[in-house]
């Protein structure tokens, strides 16, 4: 019974829970609040209140000045807002899908991310770019990709993937604060999934550190690293394989440039078995990077079987149900691939 | 002889209205040993060729007034841009310089007639042939030049080069051709935002003139009408390609279609000055974007490694440099108004010489940045990080 009030007291200090949207949209709201320069761009994000509904009400709230619909034009508006940044705004450019950021690449890359170190510290790029990334339900190979391996390559770009409500509220208010180019890699597929949210992301000034992952669950068995949709798919798996006594320790990278090697290393050294899952190609990719940190630095010698990737298919995302659920990490495929690496 | 400078003196008193004062010449002197200031003509009204305008119901005004002090300085200005570009020919010829190097002779009156319009509180944003305007926006030519030489003491520590020079309200210096005029857009867009009245000076070239990102920043700023003069310095060729074999349409000044534009003589620094007090001004009163063509001419190839002759011949760029040259032009045309003497004019250049000179010695006599600076500068404002050498070993420090 004591159990029973201590948990009702806990549903209470805990708000209801908040969908990944509502999140992203509280954040935003926020910062436009608290800093007259941010100010977002992007297409639809004023009037039609957003494609997948994110900027929701802000342009009723702020106006024309601060929510700003663009043309279908990504690299001149890309462009237009890495120009904003750099004459003292704080912009928030918006692509429908990460993969029509291909257009605006070079603003991003060449103007956005090497300029402050071209300049040897005169000029700064205080700017977010964000919006979906990867696959979706259905939308095929063009509207599919993850730029989370693309993006990360390159010096000079902060790249962050939340995986929550709290996530997605924290880091996006970091990413707003922080004074150099944040890309901001939301995915579609969580915009509608509810999480509950602690007492202290109620808060107009809770931030989540850029560049630390978190652990969302301990284990001794295996390491399991993931970003964004996959660490739901992590925890289901680690659910399923507590019963057969595997303990996953599953982490949530929040960060994937920088990378928190150090979290991955400390984890590694406590299991041994080091899994990355990731939806994005395997070729070059975020896990690809992470078993190379691990090969390099203190916890290699402490596996005790060669660390296994978790990825996509390497092949064009396809359309039909079937063919499409068989193109990424299932939780069966993460149980598969846990087994093998702890040879059970 | 005496008589004849005093008929000579008179008649300019009563044509420019000013006590030019009586001056008393010995006999025997030369016409002009040392003349003093109240000599010269103080101001002067020229003529200056009509422009071209596209969706405008009048241009540019068609007289230009100059005073003696404006004169000196642009080509004090100009003239040290032309050395400077011309000492940099000669540090590249010697491998000092190396990687790209895009030289600006033949084009100063642009930067300089653009500079004497606008206020040094707008902004400008240019491509990779940059060093004129990193020079007008306020840097000095020996930090130009050790930036040119890779070193410490450049403008950007060394870490940028020739094409990623910086300033205060000078955006550089940008290396994809036609990248920087969405900037330029985005920047006239914070203008707008923080209602400051300032105006952004986008420039590109013909060649860039063909960019889509350029053709979706008209659409931007002739929409919310940003407060942007895009502006092309037509030079005839986009690298080895001339105008007319790039763009099925060279009059560069209608390209914004919708958007007013003005086709200017970029050789004559007074032309270049009123067209462009014109357009921030058009800016200013919230008309929107303007565009402007600047038909200019570059002596050097597109960059060191063109010897700019296989596209043109040696004798179109010989007729320029003695028909349209733009200092000798400004000179000639002060000259011939009294308003500065031939003496003066050299004592300048003498000036020039020997900066651009110490300039040079420091840029090959500065050292090169250190090691321990590599990794600098990734983020603005953030806490030290460690970044990835060569090989894992190699771990490197980089702060802010």
């Amino acid at each position: 019974r004591l159990k029973n009030i201590v948990l009702g007291w806990n549903d209470l200090l805990c708000s209801k829970p908040m969908m990944v949207r509502d999140a992203l949209n509280q954040a935003m709201d926020e910062e436009l609040e608290r800093d007259e320069r941010v100010f977002l761009l992007g297409e639809e994000v004023a009037q039609y209140d957003g494609a997948y509904k994110v900027s929701r009400g802000l342009w009723k709230k702020y106006g024309d000045k601060r929510i700003i619909d663009t043309p279908i034009t990504e690299m001149g508006f890309a462009g237009i807002a890495v120009g904003a940044a750099m004459a003292g705004l704080r912009p928030i450019c918006e692509f429908m899908t990460f993969n029509f950021s291909m257009q605006a690449i070079d603003q991003i890359i060449n103007s956005a991310a090497k300029t402050y170190y071209m300049s040897a510290g005169f000029q700064a790029v205080p700017i977010v770019f964000r919006g979906p990334n990867g696959a979706s339900a259905g939308v095929a190979a063009q509207h599919s990709q993850c730029f989370a391996a693309w993006y990360a390559h390159c010096p000079g770009l902060k790249v962050v993937s939340p995986w929550n409500a709290e996530d997605a509220k924290g880091l996006l208010k970091s990413a707003i604060r922080d004074d150099n180019p944040v890309v901001f890699l939301e995915n579609e597929l969580m915009y509608g999934v509810p999480f509950e949210m602690s007492e202290e992301s109620q808060s107009k000034d809770f931030t989540i550190p850029i560049g630390k992952a978190k652990v969302e669950r301990q284990g001794t068995h295996v390491s399991l690293v993931s970003h964004s949709r996959y660490v739901s798919h992590c925890l289901d798996a680690a659910v399923v394989l507590a019963k057969e006594g595997i303990e996953c320790e599953v982490i949530n990278l929040r960060t994937i440039r920088p990378l928190d090697v150090e979290c991955i290393e400390t984890s590694v050294m406590k299991t041994n078995h080091l899994v990355t899952v990731e939806g994005g190609w395997p070729q070059f990719g975020v896990g690809a990077e992470i078993c190379a940190r691990i090969m390099e630095g203190p916890a290699f010698n402490y596996l005790d079987a060669p660390a296994t990737r978790v990825t996509g298919v390497d092949i064009p995302m396809p359309y039909a149900k079937i063919l499409e659920d068989n193109s990424l990490p299932q939780i069966k495929d993460i149980i598969f691939s846990v087994k093998k690496t702890l040879n059970v | 002889m005496k008589n004849m400078l005093t008929i000579i003196s008179n008649a300019l008193c009563r044509i420019t209205g000013r006590n030019v004062g009586a001056q008393t010449v010995s006999e025997g002197t030369r016409a002009v040993v040392s003349r003093s200031f109240a000599d010269f003509t103080s101001q002067a009204t020229f003529d200056i060729k009509k422009c071209d305008v596209h969706r405008l119901e009048e241009g540019p005004p068609l007289k230009a007034e100059l005073t003696r002090e404006q004169g000196l300085r642009y080509y004090r200005i100009m003239q040290t841009v032309r050395r400077m570009e011309l000492k940099a020919d000669q540090l590249y010829k010697q491998k000092i310089i190396r990687g790209f190097c895009h030289l600006y002779d033949g084009q100063e009156a642009c930067a300089v007639g653009i500079e004497a319009a606008i206020n040094p509180s707008d902004h400008l944003i240019t491509a990779y042939r940059a060093h004129g305007y990193t020079y007008t926006r306020g840097i000095a030519v020996k930090e130009i030049l050790a930036e040119l030489t890779g070193r410490r003491g450049g403008v950007a520590k060394g870490k940028g080069g020739s094409m990623h020079m910086y300033a205060p309200h000078f955006y550089g210096g940008n290396g994809i051709v036609g990248a920087q005029v969405p900037l330029g857009a985005g920047i006239a867009l914070a203008c707008q935002y923080q209602g400051n009245n300032q105006v952004c000076v986008a420039l590109y070239g013909d060649g860039a003139a063909n960019q889509g990102q350029l053709f979706e920043s008209f659409n931007m700023a002739a929409l919310w009408k940003l407060p942007c003069i895009f502006t092309c310095e037509n030079n005839q060729y986009g690298m080895g390609t001339s105008v007319e074999r790039a763009s099925a349409s060279t009059d560069y000044y209608k390209r914004g279609d919708f958007i007013p534009g003005i086709r200017v003589d970029g050789m004559d620094v007074l032309c270049v000055r009123e067209a462009f007090k014109f357009a921030a001004e058009h800016c200013r009163s919230g008309k929107g974007p303007i565009v402007m063509e600047l038909k200019t001419y570059r002596y050097h190839g597109h960059s060191m490694s063109d010897p700019g002759v296989s596209y043109r011949t040696r004798e179109e760029i010989q007729e320029v440099r003695s028909k349209s040259d733009p200092i000798t032009m400004l000179k000639e045309r002060m000259l011939s108004n009294n308003m500065a003497s031939v003496e003066e004019f050299k004592e300048i250049d003498i000036a020039i010489r020997k900066e651009v000179e110490e300039a040079a010695q420091y840029a090959t006599s500065d050292p090169e940045p250190p090691l321990e600076e590599l990794c600098n500068h990734i983020f603005s404002n953030d806490s030290p990080l460690e970044v990835r050498g060569t090989n894992p070993w190699a771990r490197l420090k980089s702060v802010s």
